[in-house]
């Protein structure tokens, strides 16, 4: 018996009423966990109740702790009839099961009823009290502890990662079980909710006993989804990173991007048992191995260990940048073949040692974002897709390796949870493939997810193949083997990752490769497409953007497997033509990579849609785009006049996109493209060209015209049309900028201003004989229109960015399409950006250098290289830190000290309210703030249904309040956390229904995030300075999150 | 193709405080969208109807689930559905609480009862304030009647803490709770001319002189109903019109003082008794206190009328015979600046 929890009821407030005779209420609360329940005295004829009760006390075991949530129930007293139940509040007992978090749980918490929504508050104490147990066969996990952020948490430093961690548990959706048809809706959301509940916390429970047995102590990029399946059942699964984490001492300086270098982290240090019991973790032998073993003996100690099976002939495609025109046909043949190759190269390299180790097997970072210098290369992105049946297995829950516990004992096993890892599996190891096609020993950036339209569901994964750098993983977690010299030769950690990690000789697909732009040695592709954060270190050019590859195509209606083929023969040209899209809107806007690229394709009854988000950017390391040059296929052709038309307007467009985004790139030399080694003189006239400023008009000239140029053929009216689509998109009002990643490109000024928001909308399509092209330019008006409707309700924000736009597709109906979008808006400095350019980047730029230079100075003493290289090398990074594109790059790097003197007005406090202002963002940081603490994971899952949606105010006002309340419950169960903020929240899901006939709708929604303690930056430097003078030195040189 | 549902939330709640007051003032969403292009918000961030329209319409949601919250102010602070941040609190509070001053004049005094309320369309009529507007504003009205009713202390306090409204707004509320309740008629054709913030001073006047408040803090309702046993006090103030001699005798010294410092002098004079009496009789008829109609008259001046008041009042301190000099001050003292008050255009 491990655990006590102990609750106390102490009052309720703004109560509903439930006695029509009296107008009042006689409450009373029922706290339960596990099967224990017990009850408070019953406060008679009041709204305000005062139960003040004792402390009640469950005695239970940690497995249970980490999976049961604490479920209070309020009701209404009724001397004859059944007691009313008023509303429920579930509290997640997790946060108080790692020291470092929460120590107690307490404060006013909506009182949920699952169809009158909240109906009050209850104020309610939690503790917990945890017992050491020496049980080294136990289930439980607690103490690890777990966070949504994909980067290294703040205030942690990662002393190593350990890798891939991932878990699914399966169970009968409720929704869907015989006895459905005899409880009401409340019971049966509530059932559900409950299973949701339990679901996650086995989940995470699971999961942390796999970190354990890694020797880990943390899930970094935790990402924890629910497939329902309806008859089927009700899946949940979850991926993650796991980590080594060691707490910073709040008194050392905040270093987000900890250098970590091992032989500055002992091992000792750094294996602070994870969990309470004391047990020696197997970590520190990994740790101490590691930075006693140099880097390259460690490429031959270890080969990937596995028993690859050929692969699964899913259509999948690879989306890299592609160079030069490219036929439309090309597109999936060219995967089909690469495909083949592969499978030859895996059996080649195949080789079992019959380790089992998930983190070996799938070399996986669900991180998007690194400390420097572990990220070495990025080959592109890798996604693999599979379309499955879900009424079709229905294996009996036999031969169970894994320990898979029954949730609802009466419920019997919808199907065996092998089925679906064995799903999981299947396109984990294609995107394997990918990545080591691509010359790449890890995919990082990774995520997984699903569509479902009644029996048809589409998994997804998607990644970014790189090359990490060995020294931060655990020993043999990565196949250093099948990397090669690459290693050898350090590349500056500023265009480094450009470089590309695959044979140059063996291509993966075509690309026109150069030396990069900025050192000269090594090569780089013409584009560059990548799941990840922009890293810190990158040197850009102007600003970022957002750029969406909207589409829809028509299917015919099917059942069974003539659907799903259907399905996977669109999915490859779907993918094909988004990702078209993509790199003509990335040559309109001038730019040459994309980061934080998410495609996702839903499927309904009649349609797929597919909409692909990123974040596109000017990489100075990689050669500038050229235009887009239009051609018709008959020359001569009347239309001729017609294409030149175009032609300028996309010239045009060009044009202003690159002023609007302040894309003026270093001026290059012409000799320099596509030319061998540069010779020194070369270089020398390079560096002298970036000290001039550069000249608007000869720009628009390398860009256009060229022999590089990207060809659109005109064959069709349908190219036509999509020419036009692409002209479409407007670019965001004055004052505004946008991006889906958690660091906008350009921008590190922020100031206080942080706008959390949600958006829905449904567009239900009437016509019912639409075209594939109608329907392209409806999802796209859909899509451009919730952007304006943004940045008109944000326009008091201005300048501001939008960042972390996260959209999300469903087909919930035949007729509907479903947009869901997250984001949120942050105001910064328009002043300042030109400004500290002349100030900053000499001071910063030196302690950058200083810092990153640790790292490839002890390489070239390996290296082949001679010293004149590795002189040329420093002296490069030197000089390199005057150039302008550099000095882009810095200004990124360095949020804090322009959030400084911004946040003075942030510092401002709203007194008299008795409410926490709670804030909330998906990125992992609040600008002008640091984070001091995260108190735990939430994960929260809700239902709501009405039998009266009119009276809601239809389908709309049932929904805001719903995304009201669910807001509502996040801020207090942070707030009760002792939080004040909610960092990397995310909505998972919104699942909407509706049947206004019935005058119903019910809908689902989980989000999840970090809750944290934050400061303001201003407090911290005033703490820190009397403190300690000499810290403020070490705080300017992070920032870089 | 047409939009089936369509909502935006914000952690903070977003509030457009233009959209705010054509909620307020019971426009229709089609009615604030029109108003807004007029407005030339469009401009400002190259929007189109259709953002306007949703944006609008996502504001009026809102604006209709706080409603219930603004009914009984103090929640707002410590509900946890919204997150708005308190200065917007208070303006929201501040201007769900705001009315429309012609709306106001029409229903001051009258018993704010359901009858009143079916009268309403009436009066959207004749003000052209929308009939929601009208039954917001006398809603509120209501609220706070019968809130402040039951409650001991002074009005204007207990208005702004339960209420939580700026002081001056308070004080108009404390006035149209006063007028209520007595039931003093300003529907009047001779009162037509005079403000609602020519009532709400003297309500004021009268809350902090006349009522029982005045003299007793600790009293239920003690700021609205006026003091009865200074009112029984009042009717001997008759003696200065019905004493022929006190009456004379105080013509006299009211009229050496004035000679020669105005120009209306003989019209003074003239009507000294029956100013007198008018005066006089409100205050034996306290019930009607308003018919301070009799001292206006085209040719006075404001500095004229203010001149003969003061000598007015401050000569009958001198009458040797006049025992009520307490009673006196404290009904002339109202008087008074009640009068200055109303002396205008």
């Amino acid at each position: 018996m491990p655990g006590k929890l102990k609750a106390k009821i102490v009052a309720g407030r703004h109560l509903p009423v439930m006695d029509r005779a009296s107008d009042l209420t006689d409450a009373f609360v029922e706290v339960k966990f596990g099967n224990t329940t017990f009850k408070t005295d019953v406060c008679p004829k009041s709204l305000n109740p005062q139960w003040n009760s004792e402390w009640f006390k469950f005695e239970v075991d940690d497995e249970d702790l980490q999976d049961e949530p604490l479920q209070i129930t309020v009701l209404d007293h009724d001397t004859y009839s059944a007691n009313d139940a008023i509303g429920k509040v579930y509290i997640d007992i997790d946060p108080l099961l790692y020291s470092e978090a929460a120590s107690v749980i307490s404060g006013w918490f909506p009182i949920y009823d699952t169809i009158h929504g909240i109906r009050g508050e209850i104020n309610v104490i939690v503790k917990v009290e945890l017992f050491n147990d020496l049980n080294r066969f136990r289930q439980s996990s607690c103490g690890v502890k777990f966070f949504c952020t994909t980067c290294i948490p703040q205030c942690y430093r990662a002393t190593l990662v350990h890798g891939f961690v991932e878990e699914l548990v399966v169970n009968e959706d409720p929704e869907y079980q015989w006895i459905d048809r005899i409880r009401t809706p409340r019971a049966s959301n509530e059932a559900r909710q409950r299973l949701i509940s339990l679901m996650s916390g086995e989940l995470q429970r699971k999961i942390g006993l796999k970190v354990l047995e890694m020797g880990g102590n943390a899930v970094v990029g935790y990402l924890q989804c629910f497939d329902l399946e309806g008859e089927s059942g009700l899946v949940v699964r979850a991926i993650g990173t796991a980590c080594t984490l060691d707490k910073l001492s709040s008194g050392s300086a905040p270093n987000t991007n900890t250098h970590m270098h091992p032989n500055t982290a002992p091992a000792s240090n750094a294996c602070n048992s994870p969990s309470k019991d004391g047990k020696e973790s197997p970590l520190a032998h990994g740790c101490r191995s590691t930075h006693n073993s140099p880097v390259h003996s460690v490429c031959s100690s270890q080969r990937l260990s596995q028993n690859f099976s050929v692969s699964v002939p899913t259509l999948i495609f690879t989306g890299m940048g592609s160079g030069g025109s490219a036929g439309k046909e090309a597109g999936p043949l060219r995967t089909l073949l690469r495909q083949q190759t592969q499978t030859a190269l895996e059996q080649r390299g195949a080789s079992s040692s019959g380790l089992l180790l998930n983190a070996r097997e799938f070399p996986f970072f669900t991180l998007t974002s690194f400390p420097p210098g572990f990220l070495l290369h990025v080959g592109g992105v890798v996604s693999a897709r599979s379309v499955k049946l879900l009424d079709r297995i229905h294996n009996p829950a036999l031969g169970n390796t894994r320990s898979y516990k029954l949730l609802d004992w009466n419920s019997v096993t919808a199907d065996e949870p092998e089925t679906r890892d064995a799903w999981w599996e299947e396109i984990r190891q294609e995107i394997k493939s990918h990545a080591r096609a691509l010359g790449c020993h890890a995919v990082v950036g990774y995520s997984e997810s699903t569509s479902i339209c009644e029996e048809v569901c589409i998994l997804s994964a998607s990644g970014t193949a790189a090359i990490l750098n060995p020294r931060y993983m655990r020993e043999g977690c990565l196949d250093i083997g099948c990397t090669d010299h690459r290693f050898e030769e350090p590349s500056p950690p500023n265009c480094g990752f450009c470089h590309i990690p695959y044979d140059e000789l063996n291509m993966p697909f075509p690309a026109q490769l150069t030396y990069c732009y900025h050192c000269r040695r090594q090569k780089v592709p013409d584009v560059l497409f990548t799941t990840i954060d922009l890293p810190s270190e990158a040197a850009v050019a102007g600003k970022g953007c957002l750029i969406q590859a909207r589409l829809c195509r028509l299917k015919k209606k099917a059942q069974g497997e003539a659907n799903a083929t259907a399905i996977s023969n669109l999915l490859p040209f779907m993918e094909y033509e988004l990702h078209t899209q993509l790199m003509n809107k990335l040559k309109l806007r001038s730019m040459n990579a994309l980061f934080g690229l998410h495609i996702q394709i839903s499927v309904g009854e009649n349609m797929l849609l597919g909409l692909a988000s990123a974040t596109g950017v000017y990489l100075t390391a990689l050669p500038a785009p050229g235009g887009i040059q239009i051609a018709g296929k008959t020359p001569g052709d009347l239309s001729s006049e017609h294409i030149s038309s175009i032609q300028k307007r996309i010239n045009d467009t060009i044009a202003v996109n690159k002023e609007l985004y302040q894309i003026n790139p270093p001026e290059l030399a012409e000799e320099g493209v596509g030319s061998p080694i540069p010779e020194p003189r070369h270089r020398s006239r390079l560096f002298r060209s970036h000290s001039e400023s550069s000249d608007e008009l000869s720009e628009l000239d390398l860009s256009h015209g060229k022999k590089d140029a990207f060809v659109l053929e005109i064959d069709d009216t349908d190219a036509v049309e999509d020419i036009h689509s692409l002209l479409i998109d407007a670019p965001p009002p004055t004052g505004f900028y946008s991006c889906n990643t958690e660091n906008m490109p350009g921008i590190s000024n922020w100031t206080s201003g942080v706008q959390m928001f949600t958006s829905v909308r449904v567009l239900r399509l009437s016509n019912a004989n639409l075209t594939n092209q109608g329907l392209n330019k409806i999802f796209t008006d859909l899509c451009e229109n919730l952007l304006k409707s943004f940045y008109f309700k944000l326009r008091s924000m201005i300048p501001c960015c939008l960042c972390h736009l996260n959209f999300t597709v469903a087909v919930p109906e035949e007729e509907l399409i479903q947009v869901t979008v997250t984001a949120v808006a942050m105001t910064y400095d328009k002043e300042q950006t030109q400004e500290k350019t002349a100030e900053k980047p000499i001071n910063k730029g030196s302690l950058e250098a200083e810092e990153q230079l640790q790292f490839p100075l002890e390489l070239c003493a390996d290296s082949s290289s001679s010293n004149i290289q590795t002189a040329s090398k420093i002296s490069g990074v030197g000089e390199s830190t005057n150039m302008s594109p550099r000095v882009s790059s810095l200004e990124r790097c360095s949020p804090l000290q322009e959030g400084r003197s911004r946040s003075l007005r942030s510092s401002r406090s709203f007194g008299g309210s008795s409410v926490t202002v709670v804030k909330m963002t998906p990125l992992s940081f609040l600008p002008g703030t640091r984070i001091i603490k995260y108190l735990g994971i939430i994960n929260m899952f809700f239902i709501r249904e009405t039998t009266s949606l009119r009276e809601e105010g239809g389908v709309s006002g049932f929904l805001h309040s719903f995304i009201a309340e669910v807001f509502a419950m996040v801020r207090a169960h942070v707030a009760a956390l002792g939080g004040n903020a909610v960092v990397s929240y995310s909505m998972k899901e919104c699942v909407f229904m509706e049947n206004p006939n019935k005058n119903q709708a019910q809908c689902l929604i989980n989000v999840s995030g970090d809750a944290v303690i934050c400061i303001s930056e201003t407090d911290q430097e005033s703490s820190a300075s009397t403190a300690n003078t000499g810290q403020t030195g070490g705080s300017e040189t992070d920032g870089a999150t | 193709m047409s939009v089936e549902l369509d909502v935006f939330v914000g952690n903070t709640t977003i509030m457009d405080e233009e959209v705010y007051q054509l909620w307020l003032d019971g426009y229709t969403v089609n009615d604030a969208v029109k108003v807004r292009m007029e407005g030339g918000v469009m401009d400002e961030c190259e929007a189109s109807k259709d953002v306007l329209l949703s944006d609008t319409m996502d504001q009026y949601r809102t604006f209709q689930m706080c409603e219930r919250l603004l009914h009984s102010p103090a929640k707002l602070a410590n509900q946890l559905l919204f997150q708005i941040p308190p200065h917007r609190q208070i303006m929201l509070i501040e201007r769900y609480y705001a009315f429309d001053d012609t709306f106001v004049r029409e229903v001051l005094g009258k018993k704010l009862s359901k009858g009143t309320k079916k009268d309403l369309d009436d009066i959207s009529a004749k003000t052209s304030v929308t009939l929601k507007s009208c039954r917001r504003q006398f809603d509120n009205f209501k609220r706070v009647f019968k809130v402040v009713e039951e409650l001991k202390g002074p009005l204007v306090e207990n208005i702004r803490q339960h209420f939580l409204l700026s002081d001056k707004l308070a004080r108009d509320y404390a006035a149209i709770v006063f007028f209520a309740n007595n039931r003093f008629e300003t529907g009047k054709r001779k009162l037509q001319y005079l403000s609602f913030q020519d009532f709400a001073f003297c309500a004021g006047q009268l809350i902090s002189n006349w009522t029982v408040g005045a003299v007793d803090n600790m009293v239920e309702d003690m700021d609205v109903d006026l003091d009865k046993e200074f009112l029984q006090e009042l009717k001997e103030l008759k003696i200065l019109i019905t004493d022929k001699d006190l009456l004379d005798q105080h013509k006299s010294l009211v009229c050496t003082a004035l000679r020669g410092k105005t120009k209306v002098f003989i019209e003074m004079e003239g009507s000294f008794k029956n100013l007198s009496r008018g005066l006089i009789n409100i205050a034996a008829n306290i019930s009607l206190p308003l018919r301070l109609y009799p001292c206006r008259s085209d040719r006075w001046s404001a500095a004229d009328m203010k001149l003969y008041l003061t000598h007015y009042t401050n000569s009958a301190h001198i009458l040797d015979t006049f025992k009520h000099q307490v009673v006196w001050d404290r009904y002339m003292g109202v008087v008074k600046s009640c009068i200055f008050k109303m002396y205008h255009d």
